[in-house]
C-alpha cells in the first residue's frame, strides 16, 4: 500500500516510532485534503472578483479546521466513540439555540452569532450525526435490532427536525443522509431497508402538503422548468447551467468565466461554486475534482477496512460516503438535477463553520487511521 | 465486544465488506450519472450555452449619428448639433423601477408628463437600451445627480447632441424643427435606423431632406454584467454623420425681411431668376424652433396654437389670398397673346363698370372719383392699376382658357416647392365652380377674376412663381431651397424650356409697363423709385378681405383692423436682365404700394448690393 511505503520512508529517515504515535497523521490523506483546499482557494479568488478577502479568510479557517484536525487525530477513537453523545448534546442544544436566538438571513435562521464569530450548528451536525450513531450502534447488537435501529432513527429525527424548522430542509435532509448511511452500514436487515424505503416514498405526498413550504415546492418546480420564472427563481440554475454549458471541455480559463466574473452566477463562492470551476476549467476540471473526491471516499473505505474497531468502521466508511453525497447533491443541484438547496461542496464552498467542521470529522477519521496501524504492529 | 464469538465477528465483518461494496458501487453509479450530466453540459449542449452566455453579456447598442448640418448660401450655420444632458434610465439595470423613478423625483424636478412620456419610450424601446427621462438637464441637476448617483442604480446622465437653431424665428418656416419622434412617426419609421435617434425632421428642411440629414446609425457590442452596467467595449461600428445641407436661402436677405415684417402677419418669397433657388422665405409672425426639438411644454404650445396671428402657419406655402392687381400683368399679357386686346386699344375709364343684365356696377378700386379717365390702354392700366380696363378685357374673355393659362404661371397649381405643406390656391373656371359650389359660371365672376378677386387665391410663394416666369419670358423656374448635399449641387429642377410661346415684344411690353409701375410718376409704387440705382420692375395689389358696395368709400378708420385690405407687392429686379423675383403679402395691411413696396425694395436694394459687389469682385 502506497500509504504504508510513504510512512516507512518516513521511518527510515530516522523518524521514531514513538514520535511517530505523537504526531498520528495520515499523510495521504492530509494531501487530498490539502489538493482539495487548494482548488477551493483558487476558485473562491477568482469567484469573488479577485478579492483576497474572502481568500485570506477562507485560508485562514482552513489552517483552523488543519490544526484541529491535527489534534483531534491525536485522541484515541475510544474517547471519541465515548464522548460522541455529549457532543451530540452539545449539538442538540446549539440547533436549539438557533432556532430561539439565531441570525436570520434570507428568511432562514441558520447561524449563531458568537461575536467574534458565526457559527452554524447544521453545519456541525452532519458530523456529529455519524459519529453518534456509529457510537450507539457499536456499543449495541450487531446487527442493529429494532430497538437499536428505532433508538438511531429518533437520534437521527431530533437534529432533522430542527433543522427543518430552521428552515432549512436542504440541510436537514443531508443530515438525515449522514445518519441513515451508518445505519445501512452497520447491517440492518433487508426487511428495514425495503420498508424504510417503502415509508419514505409513501411519505413524498404528506412531507409536500404539511412539511414543505411554499417557497421550497417553487425551487422543486422550477427545477423542472426553469424558464417559467427567468429572472426569478429559474434565475440560479439556468445561470449556472450556462456558466457549466460554456465552459466546454477546457473552460474559459481561470478568472476569464464571463458568468462568473459578470456576476451573472449567483452564490458563485459558496454553493455555486462548482460552476465557476466549471465554466473556467471545463469538464476536465470537473472530472478532476470528482477524482479527488472518489480517491477521498477510497481512501475512507480503506481506513474503515483497516480499522479493528466496528466504531472506526463505521465511522470511518460513513465520513466518507457522506462527504461524497455532499458533493453529488451539490454537483446535482448546480448542474440542475435536483431543486436548489443549500448544500456547500464540501473543502471548496466558502463557509468557515463547514471546512472546520470537516476537518474535525477527518481529525476522527485519522484517528481511527492511526489506531489500527498502532494496534496490527502490536500484533 | 469481546463477548461475541469469534463466527459472529467474522459475520459481521463480512456483511460490513458486503454494504461497502454496495455503497462503493451505487457511489461510482452516481458519479457517473452525474458526469453524465456535465458532459451533456458542456460537450454535447455546449455551443447553446456559448450562445446563451454571450446574450447574456454582449448587447448591442446603437450609437446615434450626428444630423447633418444646415447652411446658407453664404455658409452661414442655419441648423446646428448641441450637447445636451439627458437623464436616461436601463430598466432592465434597476431592481425596482418605480422605487427608482421616486428616489429621482425627490433629487430633482420630474414632472408627470416626462414620466408618462418615458413610460411610453419604455414600452417601444429594446432590451438594454437607454431611455430618456427627463431631458436638457441643468448643470445643477447634474451635479446632483452625480453625487447620488451610487443609489441610483439604472439610471444615468448621458450627453446627447440636440438640434439648435441659432437664427431662432428667422428661419423657423423654412427650415422647420426636429421633434421626438411619436407614436403616429414611430409607426412609420424604420425603427432600426432611428434606433439611436430620438428626433426626426417634423416639418421644412428638417423633414424633407430626413433622409439625408439623419446620417446612418452606429452600433457597438458592448460587455454588460449582470446588473447590466457596461464593462467592456469589445467592437464598434462608427455612425456615418447626416449630410450637410447649403440652402439657397442667403440670411442677410431673410434678416432684413424679417425684421422689417416682424410685426405684420405677413408672408415673402424671393427667388432667385436663373436657379430658382429661394432667397428668402418668411412668415411672420414666427416661433422659435428651439422649443420643439426636445418636446415642447404643454402651454407654451397651446399658446402658439391659439394666438390669433397664428405663429405655426406658414403663410408663404399655406396662406391663400386674394392676389388682387398683382395678376394684372400677367393677365394682360395672355390677353394680348391670345389678341384679346392690343396695344395700342383703349377705353374710357368713369370709374365705374357695367355688366349687362347686372344692376350693380364695378367699382374702379386704384382711382379718386371719376376713374382713370380717358385713352386707357393696357400699359396704363397695368401702370395705374385700372380695373375697369381689365373689366372690359374680361368680357372678351374665356375663363376656361384664362385659367389654363394662368396655371403655367402656377396659379392654382403647386409649385412643388421643396418642402411639405404646399397649398394650391384656386384658379377657378367652369368645373371649379360647378364642382365645388354646384352652381353655373356667371361672366360676373370673370370680372372678378379679372382683378384678382372673387374665387381666386393664391398663395406667396405662387405669387414669387409668377413673378419669376413673367420676369424670364415664361421659363419653367421651380422653386427650390436647397443647393448643395455636402457640397455637391443637386441636380437643379428648372428645365430651361419656356412654359408658352408668346412674341418677344408682348413680353417686352408687359415688362415695360411693370417697370413703369415703379418708375413712372403715374406708378403706383412710383414711391420707392426715389434713389434706386438700378430699374426694377413690380405690381402692387390690394386684396380685399370684405366685400363693400361699389357705392360706400372704403375707410380704414371705419372697420376692424382685422378686415383692412391685404398689401401685395410683387417685384423683379434688374427689369433689362432679371435676377431676383420677389412677392410680398401683409395680411390687413392696406395698399400694396404703402406697406409691402418699400419692404421689398428692401430686398432688392440688398440683392442688387451684393451683386454689385461679387461682379466688382470678380473683375
Amino acid at each position: 500500500m502506497q500509504e504504508g511505503d510513504f510512512v516507512r520512508r518516513i521511518q527510515s529517515l530516522g523518524v521514531s516510532s514513538d514520535t511517530r504515535k505523537i504526531l498520528a497523521l495520515d499523510y495521504g490523506l492530509i494531501s487530498i485534503l490539502i489538493s482539495l483546499c487548494s482548488v477551493g482557494v483558487l476558485i473562491i479568488f477568482s469567484a469573488t472578483g479577485q478579492d483576497s478577502f474572502f481568500v485570506k479568510r477562507q485560508a485562514s479557517f482552513m489552517v483552523i479546521g488543519f490544526c484541529l484536525m491535527c489534534a483531534m487525530a491525536q485522541v484515541p477513537p475510544r474517547v471519541w466513540e465515548r464522548w460522541a453523545p455529549v457532543l451530540y448534546a452539545i449539538g442538540i442544544l446549539l440547533l436549539g439555540l438557533v432556532l430561539s436566538f439565531g441570525v436570520e438571513a434570507n428568511g432562514a435562521k441558520r447561524w449563531l452569532d458568537l461575536g467574534f464569530i458565526r457559527l452554524q450548528p447544521s453545519e456541525l451536525m452532519k458530523v456529529i450525526l455519524p459519529l453518534m450513531i456509529s457510537s450507539y450502534i457499536s456499543r449495541s447488537a450487531i446487527p442493529p435490532n429494532f430497538k437499536t435501529i428505532f433508538v438511531s432513527l429518533t437520534l437521527i429525527l431530533l437534529p432533522v427536525f430542527l433543522v427543518i424548522n430552521q428552515p432549512d430542509l436542504g440541510t436537514a435532509l443531508l443530515i438525515s443522509v449522514s445518519g441513515l448511511i451508518v445505519l445501512f452500514l452497520s447491517g440492518i436487515g433487508r426487511f428495514y431497508i425495503i420498508s424504510g424505503l417503502i415509508l419514505a416514498t409513501a411519505a413524498i405526498p404528506s412531507f409536500w402538503l404539511f412539511v414543505m413550504r411554499d417557497y421550497q415546492k417553487q425551487r422543486v418546480l422550477t427545477m423542472f422548468n426553469p424558464e417559467a420564472d427567468k429572472l426569478g427563481s429559474g434565475w440560479n440554475i439556468i445561470q449556472s447551467t450556462t456558466a457549466i454549458g460554456s465552459g466546454g471541455w477546457h473552460g474559459k480559463g481561470w478568472t476569464h468565466g464571463t458568468q462568473s466574473q459578470l456576476n451573472f452566477l449567483p452564490e458563485s463562492h459558496t454553493d455555486f461554486i462548482i460552476a465557476v470551476l466549471a465554466e473556467e476549467f471545463g469538464l476536465v476540471g470537473v472530472i478532476t475534482l470528482l477524482c479527488l473526491f472518489l480517491i477521498l471516499v477510497g481512501r475512507c473505505i480503506s481506513i474503515s477496512m483497516n480499522s479493528e474497531s466496528m466504531f472506526g468502521r463505521l465511522l470511518a466508511a460513513s465520513i466518507g460516503f457522506t462527504v461524497f453525497v455532499f458533493v453529488l447533491v451539490n454537483l446535482a443541484m448546480v448542474s440542475g438535477v435536483l431543486p436548489v438547496v443549500g448544500a456547500p461542496l464540501p473543502f471548496v464552498s466558502y463557509g468557515g463553520t463547514a471546512i472546520v467542521t470537516l476537518f474535525a470529522g477527518f481529525g476522527i477519521l485519522m484517528s481511527i487511521s492511526k489506531d489500527s496501524e498502532v494496534t496490527r504492529r502490536k500484533n | 465486544m469481546s463477548t461475541y464469538t469469534f463466527i459472529d465477528f467474522e459475520a459481521i465483518r463480512k456483511l460490513f465488506i458486503k454494504r461497502i461494496l454496495i455503497s462503493s458501487i451505487i457511489t461510482l453509479v452516481l458519479a457517473t450519472l452525474i458526469m453524465a450530466r456535465f458532459f451533456d453540459l458542456q460537450v454535447t449542449r455546449h455551443q447553446d450555452f456559448v450562445t446563451q452566455s454571450d446574450n447574456n453579456r454582449l448587447h448591442v447598442r446603437p450609437v446615434s449619428p450626428t444630423r447633418g448640418l444646415i447652411y446658407d448660401k453664404n455658409g452661414k450655420l442655419l441648423a446646428d448639433n448641441r450637447s445636451t444632458y439627458n437623464l436616461t434610465v436601463v430598466t432592465e439595470r434597476s431592481k425596482d423601477l418605480d422605487k427608482l423613478l421616486a428616489d429621482l423625483s425627490e433629487l430633482i424636478h420630474i414632472s408627470e408628463n416626462d414620466v408618462n412620456e418615458f413610460k411610453k419610450r419604455v414600452d417601444r424601446r429594446r432590451p438594454y437600451e437607454n431611455t430618456t427621462l427627463k431631458y436638457d438637464l441643468t448643470e445643477q441637476d447634474r451635479s446632483i445627480l452625480a453625487v447620488n448617483s451610487f443609489r441610483l442604480p439604472g439610471a444615468e446622465v448621458s450627453a446627447r447632441l440636440t438640434r439648435y437653431y441659432p437664427m431662432e424665428h428667422m428661419f423657423a418656416h423654412a427650415l422647420g424643427y426636429v421633434g421626438r419622434i411619436n407614436e403616429e412617426e414611430m409607426q412609420v419609421i424604420d425603427p432600426l435606423k432611428y434606433s439611436g435617434t430620438d428626433s426626426i425632421g417634423r416639418i421644412g428642411v428638417e423633414k424633407q431632406y430626413e433622409n439625408y440629414l439623419l446620417g446612418q446609425v452606429g452600433s457597438e457590442h458592448v460587455e454588460t454584467n449582470a446588473r447590466g452596467r457596461v464593462m467592456r467595449l469589445v467592437s464598434k461600428t462608427d455612425p456615418q454623420p447626416g449630410q450637410n445641407l447649403t440652402l439657397h436661402l442667403d440670411s442677410n436677405l431673410q434678416k432684413i425681411a424679417y425684421d422689417a415684417l416682424k410685426s405684420y402677419r405677413s408672408a415673402l418669397v424671393a427667388i432667385d431668376i436663373n436657379s430658382g433657388g429661394i432667397l428668402a422665405m418668411v412668415s411672420t409672425p414666427s416661433y422659435n424652433p428651439n422649443a420643439f426639438v426636445s418636446g415642447v411644454g404643454i402651454s407654451h404650445y397651446a399658446d402658439l396654437v391659439n394666438s390669433a396671428d397664428r405663429p405655426l402657419f406658414n403663410r408663404a406655402l399655406r396662406g391663400q389670398y386674394p392676389p388682387g392687381s398683382t395678376i394684372k400683368p400677367m393677365l394682360g399679357l395672355i390677353a394680348l397673346s391670345e389678341e384679346i386686346v392690343t396695344a395700342e386699344q383703349t377705353i374710357d375709364d368713369s370709374g365705374y363698370f357695367y355688366l349687362d343684365g347686372v344692376l350693380r356696377p364695378w367699382r374702379d378700386h386704384n382711382a379718386k372719383k371719376g376713374g382713370h379717365g380717358a385713352n386707357v390702354n393696357l400699359a396704363r392700366a397695368i401702370v395705374e392699376s385700372c380695373d375697369v380696363y381689365f373689366y372690359n378685357m374680361s368680357t372678351q374673355m374665356d375663363i376656361d382658357l384664362l385659367a389654363s393659362k394662368s396655371k403655367l404661371f402656377s396659379l392654382g397649381e403647386k409649385t412643388n416647392i421643396d418642402i411639405p405643406g404646399e397649398r394650391a390656391g384656386i384658379m377657378p373656371d367652369r368645373n371649379w365652380k360647378k364642382n365645388q359650389l354646384g352652381e353655373a359660371w356667371f361672366d360676373g365672376d370673370t370680372v372678378n377674376a379679372s382683378i384678382g378677386q372673387g374665387f381666386m387665391l393664391a398663395t406667396p410663394i405662387q405669387l414669387a412663381v409668377m413673378t419669376a416666369r413673367l420676369a424670364s419670358n415664361g421659363k419653367m423656374i421651380s422653386p427650390r431651397l436647397l443647393r448643395d448635399i455636402d457640397g455637391v449641387p443637386t441636380e437643379p429642377k428648372n428645365d430651361a424650356s419656356n412654359i408658352l410661346e408668346i412674341d418677344t415684344l408682348h413680353w417686352d411690353y408687359v415688362h415695360q409697363a411693370m417697370q413703369d409701375v415703379i418708375h413712372s410718376p403715374t406708378g403706383t409704387a412710383n414711391k420707392i423709385s426715389r434713389g434706386l440705382s438700378y430699374k426694377m420692375a413690380g405690381k402692387t395689389g390690394t386684396a380685399q378681405v370684405v366685400s363693400i358696395d361699389a357705392d360706400v368709400e372704403y375707410d380704414k378708420t371705419k372697420i376692424n383692423e382685422r378686415q383692412w385690405d391685404h398689401a401685395l407687392f410683387i417685384a423683379f429686379a434688374p427689369a433689362e436682365n432679371p435676377q431676383i423675383a420677389v412677392a410680398l403679402v401683409v395680411e390687413n395691411g392696406g395698399h400694396g404700394s404703402v406697406t409691402a413696396a418699400p419692404i421689398v425694395r428692401k430686398i432688392i436694394d440688398e440683392f442688387m448690393g451684393t451683386a454689385a459687389n461679387e461682379s466688382v469682385a470678380l473683375r
